[in-house]
């Protein structure tokens, strides 16, 4: 009886480090045992802080890391080397322009004494390959390989009903028009169709990876803001781009003439809050989703016993199925309010 | 704040790879998937709407159908009405123009029998008169053979035409 439960606790365990294990790869290395001695609550912060983050390492088991090229352009020129050499902490890599160590997630120029120079730091532009353009590279293929395969699909089948990848895409092509476009653009939707479903698929891939614990995913691109702003960008360009007379007009000449002063500037700063409200949306929701996610795995360590991981495995599952949903719901929203706003841009008449 | 504060490098390959999924996949997945969508939603409604139009000519050809048996059968109630008309018609004239010819042979057989038996009478008469001469003669004959009975007869005769 008693082997019996020892034996079963063993399996447990060793069931319950594997799901740890694919479920916060990313942060075990700060997690590890060597850190014993911090407040483990701090442990837990900075690694959801590190997984939520960009990274110009490539954890890919435990600690073992890919070093990734870092490439920084300064007044200087470029200066491209492996994250390996700046990987460890303290090391400093002597470029052709300046030297460089790394400080959290920033690489920093550091001069001739060690210390860090926050004057050429500044001059020098990070373009490097990070953990985030890895996955970023990999979502981009992922839907090139997806798309261009169902599309040549559509060529073989042409007229007939669709099947496999063909036929789980399509509802989503047709819903964007149909639900999506249309409703919002009208007749002149065709234009921005490309533009639409780009954007939904990129945004849904990144959304789906980001869920996935392990390779392919477990990176919080959508949660990151540099690419939920470009995302944003880009729509802050399409839509004042293709606005019409009309649209210009109900910005600049609001009616009545009086209320010139108080709408122009409001009108002025809701071109930019759209976008803005987009752009922190997608970023907030999927952020939070990892949050979430992470620091209900990290109660393990907080609590400092095996125990409380049922409680936290079964919660992470929930939170993933809500994240699921969120990550259909989001990208859907995101399309639907770049629709609308583009709608209202090319709209003929109020 | 390194959560909220956008790395360049990000937004740049963020920038590059969006412009060229857009580019890949508009030009060769978007446009060509739409254009088999909406191709296929035209030849499904095209589909549809033969079918609804077979289905009325399908109708439509029923009826017509229905419409000629219906004259048809109209038409062989007609002709079978006429037929057994007509056969009356010819029963019955056979039957007067056979009444008739037979009336008309009876009526010849008696004149003829009527004309027969005047031949024949007068042919009796003839032999009748014949006979009766013969006989007349035969008896005046016997009468004259003696001739004191001539003179008898001759002095009845002068006798008769004395008184008078």
């Amino acid at each position: 009886m008693a082997s019996g439960t020892i034996l079963k606790s063993k399996i447990f365990n060793i069931l319950l480090i594997c799901a740890f294990f694919l479920l916060a790869a990313p942060f075990s290395k700060s997690a590890s045992a060597e850190e014993g001695a911090k407040d483990p609550k701090e442990v837990a912060k900075e690694a959801i802080l590190e997984h939520i983050g960009d990274s110009h390492s490539w954890p890919v088991l435990g600690k073992t890391t890919i070093g990734l090229p870092v490439i920084l352009y300064s007044d200087k020129g470029f200066d491209i080397f492996s994250s390996k050499q700046i990987e460890h902490e303290g090391s400093v890599y002597t470029g052709a322009n300046y030297s460089y160590k790394l400080e959290g997630n920033k690489v920093k120029v550091v001069d001739a004494g060690g210390k860090v120079d926050e004057a050429a730091t500044k001059k020098v532009w990070d373009f490097s390959i990070t953990r985030n353009v890895i996955s970023l590279f990999l979502s981009c293929a992922i839907l090139l390989l997806v798309f261009l395969s169902v599309s040549s699909a559509y060529k073989k089948r042409a007229n007939r009903a669709p099947k496999g990848l063909q036929s789980f895409m399509e509802p989503l092509i047709v819903f964007i028009r149909d639900d999506v476009a249309i409703p919002n653009m009208g007749y002149k939707y065709t234009r921005f169709m490309p533009l639409l479903l780009t954007i939904f698929f990129f945004i849904l891939i990144n959304n789906l990876l980001g869920i996935v614990p392990f390779f392919p995913g477990g990176y919080n691109l959508t949660g990151n803001i540099a690419v939920t702003g470009t995302l944003a960008v880009i729509i802050l360009f399409v839509v004042n781009l293709n606005g019409n007379k009309y649209y210009w007009k109900h910005i600049f000449s609001p009616n009545p003439w009086w209320l010139f002063p108080i709408m122009i500037p409001v009108e002025i700063v809701s071109i930019f809050s759209k976008p803005i409200a987009l752009m922190i949306r997608l970023f907030a929701n999927m952020t939070a989703g990892h949050i979430v996610a992470l620091s209900l795995i990290s109660l393990i360590f907080i609590f400092g016993t095996l125990w409380i991981s049922p409680v936290s495995v079964g919660f992470v599952v929930f939170m993933d199925c809500i994240e699921v949903l969120i990550a259909f719901l989001q990208a859907y929203i995101f399309t639907l309010l770049s629709a609308l706003f583009i709608g209202m841009a090319i709209m003929e008449h109020h | 704040m390194d959560l909220v504060t956008p790395s360049i490098g990000l937004v740049f390959w963020t920038t590059v790879c969006f412009a060229i999924l857009i580019f890949i996949l508009g030009k060769y997945a978007w446009k060509p998937i739409l254009g088999a969508i909406s191709e296929r939603e035209k030849s499904i409604e095209s589909a549809l709407s033969m079918a609804e139009a077979a289905k009325e000519e399908m109708q439509r050809l029923t009826n017509e159908n229905d419409e000629l048996l219906k004259q048809a059968r109209i038409e062989r109630d007609l002709i079978l009405k006429e037929a057994r008309q007509m056969k009356d018609m010819i029963v019955n004239e056979a039957k007067d123009s056979a009444q008739k010819e037979g009336a008309r042979m009876i009526e010849l057989a008696r004149v003829e029998i009527e004309n027969q038996k005047a031949i024949a009478m007068a042919d009796v008469k003839n032999q009748v008169a014949t006979l009766s001469i013969e006989i007349a003669e035969k008896v005046l004959r016997k009468q004259f053979e003696d001739q004191k009975k001539q003179d008898a007869l001759v002095a009845d005769l002068l006798k008769e035409v004395k008184l008078k």
